[in-house]
């Protein structure tokens, strides 16, 4: 079981019904559930977009887009049915929030996916849950099932005129699906390539209908931003990014874990103060801020850094998705690198040669490149490699993997160069023999 | 043959269960080919892999060729075409749990089962895989036996682990392969 981690300097709003046994609808109710989506309602659709605009609220999958604003995007008027879908293919590595929340609070998730659906007007929502999470699309089964009974779903919930169906799904294992087209493509029982934009979902999207895709995180939130009012919840983090978020901080800290944290909060005090700093006394080497594929930032760069999309943005990274991994002074900054483009390579769907191929390469010369086989040039190939993958893909994925790349060998070159003329790892005991 | 025989009510390798799940699936959504990725993964539960009846029957049932399924089941990284396991050992080794510790844990559990990525043990019983985050990173290094995770681990964990799986087979009372 997951476990729950807790700090003083933690503001819960998403998190607070964490370990209160809100998975089971009628504990859910008694802390106060269900009654944002009753007030949404009452309210209608455009009193909702207007409420999440003000809430300065932004996509928690990694994108960091205005949730309001995407909502607003979706046409009135449409002949085709419109669409909710949520992503839960949590799969960027440093990240684990979604996790706790389909375990702890799912009904969160049902009420945020009604609530998308007033506001856009669509009649069915779809949950998608990475496949490795079957014990969490059980308990999302369970509680949809409840919400049923309840009548707080189906053709006329909570006693009025509108209908709202909801659809749980299981993926079947790849990180690509958590792009909004390759989800949508999986979704439609087909392989998870990613598609060409625009057309973009809001217009073009699920089965050919306008379609909201939202992080399960976003979803989550909805709710406790029209209980607690969209301008309290702006007040609470930093300019334009409304709230909190679920910082999910793993790596070399004395107490990894899922902390929620203000926008903004400073990344050196989220390190050393709520995760209790490096283990082992030994030193900070360096910081990827927002999962794997978000460039490496050091310990210099974050003394002031203000974890929101602006401020990280700024820094030259990403917030992304909050996976905030934390590395100490005894790793090998080229096995780390080995590591992430292995996984980008193995999760690379193949539909866009400079993501396929770029991977790959990159891969073959890291693997061999931290084996002492490297040669100076391999630095530099490495950084033509991936400067050559960026921007040039349908889908993120291949940024994805050129970025953190390029972080590395700019921000660490000096460690790339010690790998040089056959000299051993100084660090890893897990050299792989080169494959080419 | 006679369309009797070809029927999926008659030919079907499913579970009247398993059967069951897929009527109330198929049914929920606007067109019926977005319940071959769950329907794939639950025949697999089922069955142990996508075996070319599983696929057959799939593709049927579905209304789509043999090749379709194939081409989609290609993709996932949890859908196989060959029996693992009767416990599929999937250990995370990506950066979170790798800076925990992840790869003492995979070699451990090389040595403890003896075979290495995708293998099966000679009983039936164990299959081992590396994988890709599964979702844990915070609770690192973790696994995923079958579908049960273990959070928090160290190499000592290992044998624990392995024998209370043993433990639970043999409480089942039924060889691995049964």
């Amino acid at each position: 079981m997951p476990r729950l981690v807790f700090h003083p300097e933690e503001v819960k709003v998403v998190s607070k019904r964490f370990g209160e046994g809100a998975a089971n609808i009628d504990r859910y109710i008694e802390l106060g559930g269900y009654e944002a989506t009753k007030k949404c309602l009452a309210q209608g659709p455009e009193w909702i977009i207007e409420e999440m605009k003000t809430s300065s609220l932004r996509g928690r999958g990694g994108a960091g887009f205005p949730t309001g604003l995407k909502w607003s995007f979706v046409p009135k008027q449409s002949a085709k049915p419109k669409y909710v879908l949520v992503n839960g293919d949590e799969s960027e590595p440093g990240t684990c929030k979604d996790h706790l929340i389909f375990l702890h609070d799912p009904h969160a998730v049902i009420e945020g996916t009604i609530i998308a659906g007033l506001a856009i007007g669509a009649k069915v929502g779809f949950i998608y849950l990475r496949g490795e999470y079957r014990y969490l699309l059980e308990i999302m089964e369970k509680a949809v099932a409840d919400a049923y009974a309840k009548g707080f779903l189906g053709k006329k919930i909570f006693g009025s005129d509108t209908e709202f169906q909801i659809v749980t799904q299981t993926g079947a294992g790849a990180y690509e699906v958590g792009e909004e087209s390759a989800l949508m493509e999986s979704l439609e029982g087909k392989r998870g390539v990613p598609r060409i934009k625009p057309p973009f979902p809001a217009v073009v999207g699920l089965y050919g209908g306008p379609t909201v895709i939202n992080n399960a995180e976003t979803i989550a939130t909805v709710p406790h931003v029209i209980a607690m009012g969209a301008a309290a919840f702006a007040a609470i983090g930093s300019p334009r990014n409304g709230g909190t978020r679920l910082f999910s901080i793993s790596g070399h800290v004395q107490r990894p874990g899922v902390y929620e944290l203000p926008m903004g909060y400073n990344l050196k005090k989220m390190i050393y103060e709520v995760a209790g700093g490096i283990r082992g006394g030994r030193t900070l080497k360096a910081v990827v801020p927002g999962g794997s594929s978000t460039p490496v930032l050091l310990p210099e760069e974050i003394e002031n850094l203000g974890m929101d999309f602006d401020q990280v943005g700024k820094a030259g990274s990403m917030l992304g998705s909050g996976g905030v991994v934390v590395i100490d002074d005894q790793t090998c900054i080229v096995e780390f690198a080995l590591r992430t483009i292995s996984f980008y390579q193995h999760e690379s769907c193949g539909w866009c040669i400079p993501c396929r191929e770029g991977t790959d390469w990159i891969k073959k010369s890291l693997t061999r490149f931290h084996a002492g086989y490297g040669v100076a040039k391999d630095i530099d190939n490495i950084q033509y490699l991936a400067e050559n993958m960026m921007g040039r893909t349908f889908c993120p994925l291949g940024d994805a993997a050129a970025m953190p790349t390029l972080g590395f060998v700019k921000k660490f070159r000096k460690e790339f160069e010690d790998h040089l003329n056959g000299k051993p790892c100084p660090f890893a005991k897990h050299v792989e023999l080169a494959v080419i | 043959m006679s369309p009797e025989q070809t029927s999926p009510d008659t030919m079907s390798i499913f579970s009247p269960a398993l059967a069951a799940r897929f009527d109330a699936l198929v049914e929920k959504y606007p067109l019926r080919r977005s319940a071959v990725v769950p329907m794939l993964l639950y025949a697999q539960d089922e069955i142990g892999y996508l075996s070319d009846a599983v696929i057959a029957e799939i593709a049927d049932r579905i209304g789509i060729t043999e090749l379709d399924v194939r081409n989609v089941a290609s993709y996932y990284s949890m859908l196989r075409f060959k029996p693992a396991g009767k416990y599929n050992v999937q250990v995370c080794t990506n950066i979170s749990c790798m800076l925990r510790g992840a790869y003492d844990l995979y070699e451990r559990f090389q040595e403890e089962l003896g075979i290495g990525h995708k293998g099966v043990t000679a009983d039936g019983l164990f299959s081992l895989e590396e994988v890709e985050c599964i979702g844990a990173c915070c609770w690192a290094p973790a696994i995923q036996v079958n579908y049960e995770f273990h959070d928090e681990l160290t190499a000592d964990h290992v044998p624990g682990i392995l024998a209370s799986y043993r433990g639970r087979a043999k409480a089942e009372g039924k060889a691995p392969h049964a």
